[in-house]
């Protein structure tokens, strides 16, 4: 086909500049990195367990290690450099990389569907997220993982745990949308 | 080579870095590092979480349960079907997660993609990670403990086999496929 390109400028953006993939394959692409999580490193792939032992260590920063570890939650799950903090810091260049090639990084304080509920106030906006962030992490160490752990890992391989938080967290994310954003008619 | 490698070697480190790389690299091209995209799925505005996430169970589980039938996997890593620790720990999760608009994951990588409230939720999961493990004695004895089943898989509860399951899901799969609509949220230019 010879379609002329400026009528079909898509299809000339590499694959590597295109802001967006194709949702289906990007979970396929998700799908395909946890068989080799699983079978290179005997893992699962997740992120909330670190972002945890990160919040131990940057404890330990005021108290000392020792201090932390006698918390019996810090004793079983220790605060460590290791595995997964180099997997939580590369997701985040994998990211960076990303967002960069495709000209899709922007400094962000208020994003838009916020915008159109709140208005611009990048207090508020700022306030929401760090309450949403602390209510999220207490949540996923009290259900034992998050979108990742549970949502993912969990999920694929059956596990009673990740379907009744997969079903849970849903219904909870909807009733509090409701809340957040009720609709305008 | 002998797999799996130790995740405290050298080889186990770089492997870190390829796949935490491959991963955020997913998540971005997913547009789930976008507030936007992830707000709207609970208003059922936009499917691409949901999309994303049926895909990589329905994909990553199938192959999981092939590689485990070949004897190439020989455990299961899952976590405890705690019924009440896991759906109040849920609910929460799911309630911040649209306060926030990111889960862990996301945030982290919408961070490195120049979300500045993401990172003030970052700081927040941290804060959060804290009163967890101030509060874990109390939460462990009291809410952990209630329909603590252990580390069970809906094979052994149901007593329908794996490979039912990954029929069905695959069907629900089709008919996502063939009913949610196409499309996403548009690219918002950011403020």
């Amino acid at each position: 086909m010879s379609t002329p390109l400026r009528n079909n400028v898509t299809a000339a953006v590499p694959v590597w500049k295109r802001a967006s993939w194709n949702p289906y394959l990007v979970g396929a692409g998700i799908g395909i990195l946890s068989w080799l999580v699983f079978l290179v490193v005997n893992k699962p792939l997740g992120m909330s367990t670190e972002v945890s032992k990160f919040s131990g260590w940057l404890a330990s920063l005021f108290t000392g290690m020792d201090a932390v570890k006698e918390n019996p939650y810090w004793a079983k799950t220790t605060p460590a450099f290791g595995y997964s903090t180099v997997f939580l810091v590369f997701t985040a260049v994998g990211a960076l990389v990303s967002s960069l090639a495709s000209k899709t990084f922007r400094w962000e304080t208020v994003p838009a569907v916020w915008k159109d509920r709140f208005g611009v106030s990048p207090a508020k906006r700022m306030a929401a997220a760090f309450v949403g962030g602390a209510i999220l992490l207490y949540g996923a160490r009290m259900a034992g993982g998050c979108t990742s752990g549970h949502g993912i890992s969990g999920t694929l391989q059956l596990a009673v745990s990740s379907w009744l938080f997969f079903i849970v967290m849903f219904v909870a994310g909807v009733g509090t949308a409701r809340l957040l954003f009720p609709s305008k008619n | 080579m002998n797999l799996p490698i130790s995740t405290s070697s050298g080889a186990g480190l770089a492997l870190a870095a390829v796949f935490g790389l491959v991963f955020g690299i997913l998540l971005n091209r997913g547009r789930v590092t976008d507030y936007n995209v992830i707000v709207n799925l609970f208003r059922f505005k936009d499917w691409t979480v949901l999309k994303i996430m049926f895909t990589a169970i329905v994909v990553g589980g199938i192959g999981v349960f092939a590689m485990t039938g070949a004897g190439w996997l020989q455990e299961y890593h899952i976590k405890d079907a705690n019924l009440l620790g896991v759906a109040l720990g849920a609910a929460l999760f799911g309630a911040g997660m649209v306060l926030y608009g990111y889960c862990p994951g996301t945030g982290v990588a919408a961070v490195a993609t120049g979300s500045l409230h993401a990172l003030m939720g970052f700081a927040g999961m941290i804060v959060g990670g804290v009163a967890y493990a101030l509060s874990y004695g109390w939460v462990k004895e009291n809410l952990l403990s209630v329909g603590a089943l252990g580390k069970v898989r809906l094979p052994e509860v149901t007593h329908v086999p794996d490979i039912a399951w990954f029929a069905l899901l695959a069907v629900v799969w089709v008919v996502l496929y063939r009913l949610l609509p196409k499309g996403s949220t548009p690219l918002a230019s950011k403020g």
